[in-house]
């Protein structure tokens, strides 16, 4: 699959796909674990894994937080939108900025993808490839 | 500037305007004429890590920017419970200030003299601010947040899209609240409507009708400040009131308001029914002049206050209180300036249940503080400190 790079970078991870908008700030603590008692998945783990989402949502300060996971090394591995977003964007590069960390955003009608198995995300200023695989890479 | 003749700061600050104005599609840049500045509120090391990279190189602000509340009480330090959050709190406040920026510390920087004017492009974060300068001052900013606002006023520059542009602030739902009658003429209603209105509308533009003319700027910050944290209301137009309203809107959809409708946003809003009382806290956004010499009021006679009761306001306005602030601290009110009760750790971790007058609060504090928040207006407020429980009129 074909998407449009927000962010450049590569990752490799399983995908947990969001069944509703969530915001970093207030929404997901330092450990990449999300903690709004409002959001359906509320408990789950994003560290290391292939984020699906919408968009993001609410504070601005979510910048602030992606990029301090970034830094912690307990931000998701990619993220994946469907609607472009300046503010998640905002966070990585400002990681890759101070730290040389990158983690890849893209937009790309994810629907299509399974959730089962790993993505391979690499995206280049350019665009961005989205891969599949039944097993570990 | 991205090639570093203004020095590697502002090449910097240049990449991430220029970043983000190709993610929203922005034609160009658009030169601002002042910023205000969230960045200053403590998230973690990379908050420090990006300040102080930003003036290890040189970086400093070229238009009047001010700055938003920080993690500490300068004015004040004891109150802030936490001594680590406190220290990385106090340093992230001073590399801003290192930067050029005016050390305002305020979530209200509407209140201080030179705000922008009419048509103005600025760029501000803290979404009520955000939601003020372009509802009731009339100036253009966009929803910008950490990062950014700073990149912003080093370069002088915002993306040149969304809010900044004439097309986007044309108003697309209207809220007729005739049917409210006089109970908008009750200061409680604008956070409750506030409220119900971004809960509804998200990040879309409505017009407002059935505002009373005389309605105050205060009633207006509440109402935005609401709007913009239970949605993402970024901009909203009050017929008869705010500079940008249209005169005509009988193409737009219409949804009606009622006394019922904000009474359900109160029981939604108010996390606990009733009892006892662990604290107050007023002034979110800051408390305005006119604010502070209203609670003055209120509490000059009349039994003293059974549990804690904070009022946060901006340093400047404390300045001009005077012999207002005297009788404010004589009656135990607990004046907190520079930061905010629901940003950092004012209260006590061990209060449970908290009264406030201001929507926004009612609305972030619950996840920020792990407390149950009830909501009334000041006079209830102050009622319930001395009863040490809930008191409200209806």
């Amino acid at each position: 699959m074909i998407g449009r790079t927000l962010h450049p970078g590569t990752a490799t991870g399983e995908p947990i796909r969001l069944t509703a908008p969530l915001s970093f700030w207030g929404g997901v603590d330092e450990h990449g674990r999300i903690v709004d008692a409002h959001h359906p998945q509320c408990g789950a783990i994003l560290t290391n894994r292939i984020l699906l989402m919408e968009s993001g949502r609410g504070s601005s300060s979510t910048s602030s937080v992606l990029a301090e996971q970034i830094r912690a090394r307990t931000a998701p591995a990619a993220i994946i939108l469907s609607r472009p977003d300046p503010i998640i964007p905002l966070g990585a590069l400002v990681a890759a900025e101070l730290y040389n960390l990158h983690l890849p955003v893209v937009v790309a009608p994810y629907d299509d993808l399974p959730l089962d198995g790993w993505l391979q995300v690499a995206a280049i200023s350019t665009q961005a490839v989205i891969t599949w695989s039944r097993f570990t890479p | 500037m991205l090639g570093g003749r203004d020095g590697d700061g502002v090449a910097l600050a240049m990449r991430v305007i220029v970043g983000q104005a190709r993610i929203s599609d922005a034609p160009r840049l658009v030169e601002i004429t002042s910023a205000h500045v969230d960045s200053c509120l403590y998230h973690g090391q990379v908050s420090l890590d990006f300040a102080h990279r930003l003036v290890e190189l040189g970086a400093k602000v070229r238009v009047p920017t001010t700055l938003n509340v920080g993690s500490m009480d300068l004015i004040h330090p004891t109150l802030v419970r936490d001594p680590e959050l406190a220290t990385a709190g106090r340093e992230l406040m001073a590399a801003y200030v290192e930067l050029g920026c005016t050390p305002t510390f305020t979530c209200a920087p509407y209140q201080l003299p030179n705000r922008p004017g009419f048509g103005e492009h600025i760029a501000w974060a803290e979404s009520n601010a955000i939601v003020f300068a372009n509802s009731v001052l009339g100036a253009r900013t966009d929803r910008y947040g950490d990062f950014l606002d700073v990149c912003a006023a080093i370069t002088g520059r915002a993306p040149y899209s969304g809010l900044q542009t004439t097309g986007a602030r044309r108003g697309t739902v209207v809220f007729d609240c005739r049917p409210l009658g006089d109970f908008m003429r009750s200061e409680i209603a604008y956070p409750l409507l506030g409220h119900h209105i971004g809960a509804v509308v998200g990040a879309e533009i409505p017009v407002l009708v059935g505002i009373p003319e005389e309605v105050t700027e205060d009633e207006l910050k509440a109402l935005g400040a609401a709007a913009a944290s239970a949605g993402g209301v970024a901009l909203f137009h009050v017929v008869g009131v705010t500079p940008e309203a249209p005169r005509e809107f009988a193409d737009l959809p219409v949804r009606r308001v009622d006394v019922d409708v904000l009474r359900r946003v109160r029981r939604d809003l108010s996390t606990f029914a009733g009892g006892e009382l662990d604290a107050v806290s007023v002034g979110t956004p800051h408390a305005s002049y006119a604010e502070c010499v209203r609670l003055a009021e209120l509490v000059a006679d009349g039994p003293p206050m059974k549990v804690p009761f904070y009022l946060s306001t901006g340093r400047a306005t404390r300045e001009r209180l005077a012999g207002v602030l005297t009788t404010l601290e004589a009656a135990g009110v607990i004046v907190v300036v520079d930061t905010c009760t629901y940003v950092t750790a004012i209260l006590s971790p061990d209060w449970k249940h908290v009264m406030t007058n201001s929507g926004k609060w009612a609305h972030y504090a619950p996840g920020n503080l792990n407390v149950s928040a009830v909501l009334g207006s000041l006079p209830e407020c102050v009622a319930s400190a001395r009863a040490g429980r809930v008191i409200l009129d209806s």
